[in-house]
């Protein structure tokens, strides 16, 4: 039997930035929107309901640098110093946020500053998380199996564009999640940003949505060329049916629905995404195939990876499932 | 070209930096993981409230390193891409799946059951609560197995090929990963993190002792931490001597800079001291026993010992360095097996706690540990120069095509945010260690919150609680 382990890989690789995506997205956004609640007892309370996993949920981003070096190492080697200054910058702001969750216990009367700390950081690293995207869509130009743009290549207005999405769509992420987690003033502080979010969101998607296809002739065949346009228009559809699900559970203050339908939002963008780089890794100058590492080393790593992802999963379930439910705000304060 | 000189040398500070900050905290945490396992298990063999203390003291510890350990590590495994993508490219094959490896086997499992370590001892009771334990302890030493082959490999490289586009790519995995220089580097490592763990917790355990020579925890960690002094610092050397003798085999360069060796010469001396001088190709004002160099690497009084001369100049590493890192990390290690053996006859006196002189010179070596893995890493990375991959892959070859002004520019945020972040963290840690270890260790809290609860709380038992 012949397995196409290149594609099997991008897709694992593609699945591990998703899951990235969705859970550290909502504990970067809790860090996004923690200036917004009270010094003291109700930010103690917003970090408590991150604290025991975020560490897990950071750790998808390496599995998705170390995978992509493993896997793609060329992809890796361009894209990496394609997008030095934002991945550097995320990298600084992630070292701020990280510390801080630990710092803040301990720093006393200086506990602002890491609150500080806490909220630059998380803005810093979704907001250069979104300008690569950004500028990955946009295109590396790659000669010689080398990056051979400038320092510069990665802003532009479009990667602007992505960054802001990304920060108000993982605001939104962070602000159903402490409506699902939490009860009493931070809920219904977090409901009211849960909805300015939920509005920023969908019209930052629209935007980079259109903007897309008008990047590359690629993207728009694929969008809007006949008969792609059959197979691609469950996504859009697919997006109106979250976004009605996320206001009606709003409206309708339920806990858990808003935040899943967040999720689901992301996921479908994320899948628009990726329809548009398929077969590329590096659009438009490398595809999946062209990066790939020999198929020895895909395969020795998709062993371990066969049976090490699956328990992952599993024990990231469980400590969920350890910590499930509202967080009690009282608890702790005896 | 003196402009592509500089962006190297650049992304080579840039990296001696990050990863020399970085060391430091997996190390302690390594040894830090399993002795909390230790404690945690003696708990509930014995059921004393001794160890539990201990316990919830290290924890707490453990907590602030072990962030400090994954933000400086995220750091590193984006690096590789960033300043050294030529690298990446090439090595890519071979050394991804390691450490993704690492990343599968080792920093998700201590991720996942960290929060469960750190917040969970009321949800899931105490037995599934050492399991949790257990499991951060294994999953820091299988990122230490991981890490330490890519290391390994990169000085004694093996079972690869290299293909068309200069890729290096896997023929045979075992032999990779099981690569002539990893048993030793690992065991080396391994026992480095535990003996820096151990000098901390004697020196933190002493300072206490010497106020309050009742305190029980106290107690408990300095004679735990004086038997790993006397057992594991003796056993250190003679791996390390191993390991000299595996680099002997492989990088003799290497082996010639750290020995100060020049001359290729038979019955060659042991330089104690001296000052090498890479222009002259001497060590001057050396101070040297006769014929024991070539004793202690062959064996043989009158064995042969390659000198730096067979290697042309641009081939070899920078010996000062070289030579003084070595130096400081052997003088450390007979350091430590000293106090452990002091200490073992203060324990026959039964004097271990009573002995000022023995605990002020615990207190001394606490940081030992650390300066000396930091020399020792010194030594056999600045000595695998001037290659990335020894041999066959030289290190201006293996550089981003990023100019040196983004270089610098980065490695001089680096450098802020690091000394701000970490320095605060050294800071939180060491007030920390500043509060003795007390019965109350278990309480309550007091003005602090713990931090996450579910549907079902248990009794208010914080396993992170006030430092003050």
């Amino acid at each position: 039997m012949e397995f196409d382990l290149p594609l099997i890989w991008a897709s694992l690789i593609a699945f591990a930035v998703l899951t990235y995506v969705l859970l550290d997205g909502f504990d970067l956004g809790v860090g996004i929107l923690f200036p917004f609640f009270r010094k003291g007892e109700e930010r103690d309370y917003a970090m408590n309901t991150v604290a025991p996993v975020w560490d897990g949920n950071e750790t998808w981003l390496v599995l998705g640098g170390g995978g992509l070096f493993a896997t793609f190492p060329l992809a890796y080697a361009v894209v990496l110093p394609a997008l030095y200054a934002p991945i550097t910058i995320m990298l600084l702001g992630l070292i701020f946020r990280g510390v801080a969750f630990e710092y803040r216990w301990r720093s006393g009367s200086s506990q602002g500053l890491w609150d500080l700390a806490f909220t630059v950081g998380s803005v810093t690293a979704a907001l250069c998380q979104g300008i690569a995207l950004g500028a990955l869509i946009q295109g590396i130009p790659v000669a010689d199996r080398a990056y051979a743009g400038g320092w510069w290549h990665w802003l532009s207005p479009f990667s602007l564009l992505t960054g802001v999405a990304v920060v108000v769509g993982y605001a939104l992420l962070g602000a159903t999640w402490l409506v699902m987690k939490t009860t009493g003033p931070v809920r219904e502080r977090s409901h009211r940003f849960a909805w300015i979010a939920a509005i920023g969101t969908f019209l930052l998607i629209g935007l980079v949505s259109l903007w897309t296809p008008f990047l590359d002739p690629i993207f728009m065949a694929r969008w809007f060329g006949f008969p792609q346009i059959l197979y691609v228009v469950p996504v859009p559809i697919l997006v109106a049916a979250a976004a009605f699900a996320l206001f009606r559970g709003l409206r309708n203050q339920n806990d858990g629905q808003p935040f899943f339908a967040a999720q689901a939002l992301f996921i479908l963008s994320y899948l628009g995404l990726g329809i548009s780089f398929f077969p590329y890794i590096v659009p438009p100058a490398m595809t999946i195939r062209e990066a790939a590492a020999p198929d020895e080393s895909l395969l020795f790593l998709l062993v371990g990876a066969a049976v090490l992802i699956p328990l992952i999963l599993a024990y990231t379930a469980y400590a969920y499932w350890v910590f499930r439910g509202k967080v009690d705000p009282s608890e702790g304060y005896h | 070209m003196p402009e592509l000189y500089d962006a190297v040398l650049l992304a080579r500070i840039q990296f001696a930096f990050t990863i020399a900050f970085h060391i430091v905290f997996p190390a302690f945490s390594i040894g830090l993981a399993s002795y909390l396992a230790v404690l945690e298990g003696l708990w509930l063999y014995t059921k004393r409230d001794v160890y539990l203390q201990a316990f919830r003291y290290w924890m707490k510890i453990f907590a602030v390193v072990f962030g400090m350990g994954v933000v400086s590590g995220i750091v590193m495994s984006y690096q590789f891409g960033t300043n050294w993508s030529v690298f990446s490219d090439k090595t890519g094959p071979i050394l991804g799946p390691l450490m993704a490896y690492e990343v599968l086997s080792a920093f998700f499992l201590e991720a996942g059951f960290l929060g469960v370590m750190l917040f969970g001892m009321n949800k899931v009771g105490p037995r599934l609560h050492f399991f949790a334990t257990a499991m951060v302890a294994l999953g820091t030493f299988f990122s230490a197995f991981w890490i330490l082959s890519v290391n390994s490999w990169m000085q004694t490289p093996a079972g690869y090929a290299i293909n068309d586009v200069g890729q290096f790519i896997p023929v045979d995995w075992w032999a990779a990963i099981f690569n002539p220089s990893f048993p030793y580097r690992l065991v080396h490592m391994v026992l480095a993190a535990y003996l820096t763990t151990a000098f901390v917790v004697g020196g933190v355990s002493a300072w206490h002792l010497l106020r309050d020579r009742s305190n029980e925890a106290a107690r408990v960690m300095f004679s735990m931490a004086m038997w790993m002094a006397a057992i594991v610092a003796p056993i250190q050397i003679f791996a390390g001597d191993l390991h000299g003798l595996n680099t002997l085999e492989h990088q003799p360069a290497k082996v010639a800079a750290m020995e100060g060796h020049f001359e290729t010469r038979k019955g060659a001396p042991l330089i104690l001291f001296g000052l090498p001088d890479m222009e002259a190709e001497e060590v001057r004002f050396a101070i040297e026993i006769p014929k024991l160099g070539s004793f202690i690497l062959t064996h043989d009084w009158d064995g042969e010992i390659k000198g730096l001369k067979e290697w042309a100049p641009e081939d070899r590493p920078n010996v000062p360095i070289v030579f003084w890192s070595f130096r400081i990390m052997v003088g450390l290690g007979v350091l430590m097996m000293l106090l452990g053996a002091w200490s073992l006859y203060q324990r026959y006196r039964r004097k271990l706690f009573e002995n000022d002189l023995l605990l002020r010179a615990a207190i001394l070596m606490a940081p030992t540990g650390f300066i000396a893995l930091l020399a020792g890493w010194v030594t056999t990375e600045v000595g695998r120069q001037p290659y990335t991959v020894y041999g066959l892959l030289r290190t201006t070859d293996s550089v981003s095509p990023i100019d040196a002004p983004a270089v610098a520019l980065s490695l001089l945020a680096f450098v802020i945010v690091y000394f701000t972040v970490f320095g605060a963290g050294v800071y939180y840690v060491l007030k920390l260690m500043s509060h003795p270890p007390h019965p109350g260790e278990s309480g309550p809290p007091a003005e602090q919150p713990i931090r996450a609860a579910g549907l079902t709380p248990g009794p208010a038992q914080p396993q992170h609680e006030p430092a003050e």
